[in-house]
């Protein structure tokens, strides 16, 4: 067919489909065929309308994970790195930094599969059959401890699950709770006695590079802090190397005067501490129990810990893949040495 | 950027701050005279000699080159890949409220997809008489409107719940930006697809999702999507940027950045909320017991001071200064804003450019004259429902440190006497 043959041919088909069999007001568009509709809703309720036919289990769930899902989420769903991590964090919920996952927090099973089914895996969204997402969910349900691995989920079995944060949800209360306290004429003079700096973002130092006064401000401190522990022999060029490595531990953990407990543990006065000592902190078991066999984080001990984290001591919560060179585990074991309590 | 060292902007600055150096107290009072005759005056310059460039020697205009520094910028550590991410709108170098497309801050679930007007298509289906579908150029046949609304994601200032973190308004509440939309209410929309929006709405809800991998799908209620929720695809007077959402977004005026659809395929009318990822994993707000607050989509009033501020700060030295900041509400119009320099114990009411608009950000300045003693500058906004934004120790007594999305708190910025600002908490 020729160019000009073929484009009024779909002119054709246009204006025949333009015209809707029911017109609106404004007579636009056209009727939405059942196979559209079909293809794009897949939308799943809480009461699980849209759920489709299928089953799997956490066995055959485990396979399919360990290919598709795993790079990321880690090979138990404990997530890697920044990664969501989907399984664990029972009981945190009201913790600094719960953990969220889905059996923690999700109030609603079937968002798993409305979600997993339509956007997952990550990059390939859509590409997994519906007995495979049953399967997934299944596994992360076991990963959770909330099924058995011989549990078979299905749209028949699908609310035998109990969600152990469904009752945690509450609907937008701000207009009760908030917005009667923080409503009317506010103060204008004379609202405090004083006013004192109670914290400070540089001393954190996790503001991207693009700001010169911040780092400028912070190599100072950095060094203020370095020199006054110089009588404790501190190298202070190692430490500093070491601060630069601490770049790969600041999203989850604080260390100084006024660090706070986040992903991980405050790490302030770490070596040659305790294990599992920092208040406050919900520690893995296995660390738990390392700390109760009497583990101390000497130089050697954490360097060990440090290199290969989840061969050192395996179920450590900490998702961090490890430091390969040994010289960056010496100049952040230094770094940490800097920061007594 | 030119690295020539004739570059006459770049001598230019040299001189500028060399001059500083030198003497710092001859420019802070306006009436120096100067030592030296300026060559920028007395000597013939380059440009007031030759040519400039000739028209069409850039088809589409970017910021001038000397302007390299007014970017989005990106936190790497907050999460673990570019195409599920987000990154921050420049306001400490903006004025005005209308947000550039090119610098208003992206936020992806599976990134910026490239999506053809040609291959756009938008289904309205559900409890609809008619299921219908639209190509492009049929919404562009739909009566329209144009309003400017300001979009914050719900986690901006987020990473500063447990304290002070980032230092720059920027990265603190840059997840904003502001524009002018033209669109077709969803209203018509729906009607055209034979829904009967005078019948019994209670209950009723639209569940809308984007073309995107992520589909970010979102449940919302209908009486907000009867009242002023937009099907756009243009803003500032051009198409939508890819990254903002190109051909078609969803617009929901004063709410949760999270629920405009980007690339939005599908309005599925329906009998309740979906409950999909978006709203309840994420966008769900943890209270101190360990409980979370749903449906949270208002964002209450909040401002900023954007300079001075941290990747502001004062170089002028002391004497005349202009304090300017943002503010905003989803419930309303910005009705006031005060500034205290001292921490909050005093305040001054700060002058509004314009009168407050619903749901869009206003631009406030306090011109003073600084003696260069050290500020505590903070921004307190109010809108016309009377609501008075909180102070972050109030907030935190009503929610705890765990709730992530939402934190309008009052921000404080610790300006030296060398004028170089910092984020502080204070008591």
């Amino acid at each position: 067919m020729s160019k000009f043959l073929k484009s009024a041919a779909v002119a054709v088909a246009i204006t025949l489909i333009a015209a809707p069999a029911f017109a609106g007001k404004f007579g636009l568009g056209r009727a939405a065929l059942p196979a559209e509709i079909a293809a794009w809703d897949g939308d799943i309720s809480p009461d699980g309308t849209g759920l489709p036919v299928g089953s799997g289990d956490a066995l055959i769930g485990e396979e399919i994970f360990a290919d598709q899902c795993a790079a990321c989420h880690g090979d138990f769903a404990e997530g890697i790195g920044n990664w969501p991590k989907l399984a664990g964090g029972a009981d945190t919920l009201n913790y600094d930094d719960p953990l969220k996952t889905v059996g923690s927090y999700w109030p609603h099973l079937t968002t798993a599969f409305d979600y997993i089914k339509r956007s997952m895996p990550y990059g390939n969204a859509g590409s997994l059959s519906d007995d495979e997402v049953y399967a997934i969910v299944a596994y992360i349900l076991y990963s959770n401890d909330l099924v058995e691995d011989d549990f078979v989920l299905s749209n028949e079995t699908f609310f035998d699950v109990e969600m152990p944060n469904a009752g945690g949800f509450i609907i937008d209360d701000r207009a009760e709770t908030e917005y009667a306290l923080w409503t009317g004429e506010p103060c204008m003079v004379n609202c405090k006695d004083e006013v004192v700096v109670t914290m400070r973002a540089l001393v954190l130092d996790v503001t991207p590079d693009q700001d010169e006064a911040a780092e400028e401000e912070v190599t100072e401190s950095t060094e203020a802090k370095v020199e006054a522990l110089a009588a404790d022999v501190i190298d202070a060029e190692l430490a500093a190397a070491g601060a630069k490595v601490f770049k790969k531990c600041k999203s989850c953990h604080q260390i100084g005067d006024s660090a706070k407990n986040r992903t991980g543990p405050i790490l302030t006065g770490i070596v040659n501490g305790t294990a599992g000592a920092v208040d406050g902190f919900r520690y893995s078991k296995p660390l738990k129990a390392a700390a109760d066999g009497g583990l101390v984080w000497t130089k050697a001990e954490l360097g060990a810990f440090l290199a290969k984290p989840r061969a050192y001591l395996k179920g450590t919560k900490m998702s961090f893949s490890g430091l390969k060179k040994e010289a960056d585990q010496l100049a952040i074991i230094e770094y940490l040495r800097s920061f007594e309590k | 950027m030119s690295d020539n060292e004739n570059d006459p902007v770049r001598s230019r600055r040299a001189f500028l701050s060399g001059a500083v150096a030198a003497g710092a107290g001859v420019l802070t009072t306006s009436a120096a005279a100067a030592q030296t005759a300026d060559p920028l005056i007395t000597e013939i310059q380059p440009w007031a000699q030759g040519f400039g460039d000739g028209v069409d020697a850039v088809r589409y205009g970017l910021p001038s080159e000397h302007e390299g520094d007014v970017i989005r910028r990106n936190v790497e550590w907050l999460t673990a890949d570019t195409v599920s991410s987000i990154n921050f709108t420049p306001i400490h170098a903006l004025d005005g409220t209308i947000t550039p497309q090119g610098c208003a801050f992206e936020r992806h679930h599976s990134g910026a997809i490239d999506l053809k007007k040609d291959d756009y298509r938008l289904m309205i289906h559900g409890l609809v008489d008619n299921p219908l579908v639209f190509s492009y150029a049929d919404l562009e046949r739909f009566p329209r409107e144009n309003h400017v609304y300001f979009c914050e994601c719900a986690a901006n200032t987020g990473m500063e719940w447990a304290g002070a973190q980032l230092n720059g308004a920027q990265f603190t509440h840059g997840m904003i930006h502001n524009m002018e939309y033209t669109g077709v209410p969803l209203r018509t929309l729906l009607e055209e697809a034979g829904f009967d929006t005078s019948g019994d709405l209670k209950d009723k809800w639209v569940y809308v999702e984007g073309a995107d991998a992520s589909s970010n799908g979102r449940s919302i209620p209908m009486e907000k999507a009867l009242d002023d929720v937009l099907v756009t695809f243009k803003a500032n007077g051009e198409a939508l940027r890819k990254e903002h959402g190109y051909p078609v977004r969803l617009v929901v005026p004063g709410w949760e950045g999270n629920l405009w659809i980007k690339w939005i395929r599908r309005i599925e009318v329906m009998d309740g909320p979906v409950e999909s990822r978006e709203e309840t994993s994420k966008y769900t707000d943890t209270l101190e017991d360990g409980t979370s607050r749903k449906w949270t989509w208002a964002m209450d009033a909040k401002s900023v001071v954007t300079s001075p501020s941290p990747q502001a700060p004062i170089k002028h030295g002391t004497g005349p200064l202009v304090i300017t900041g943002l503010a905003w509400s989803g419930r309303g119009a910005i009705s006031r804003v005060d500034v205290s320099k001292d921490g909050g114990k005093t305040w001054e009411t700060a002058r509004l450019a314009k009168p407050g608009e619903k749901m869009a950000l206003t631009r406030f300045y306090l011109d003073t004259n600084w003696d260069g003693s050290e500020m505590m500058l903070q921004s307190r906004a109010m809108d016309d429902t009377g609501y008075v934004q909180p102070t972050k120790t109030q907030l935190r007594e009503v929610r705890g440190l765990n709730s992530i999305y939402h934190n309008n708190c009052i921000q404080t910025w610790l300006v030296r006497s060398n004028g170089e600002a910092e984020n502080v908490e204070v008591s």
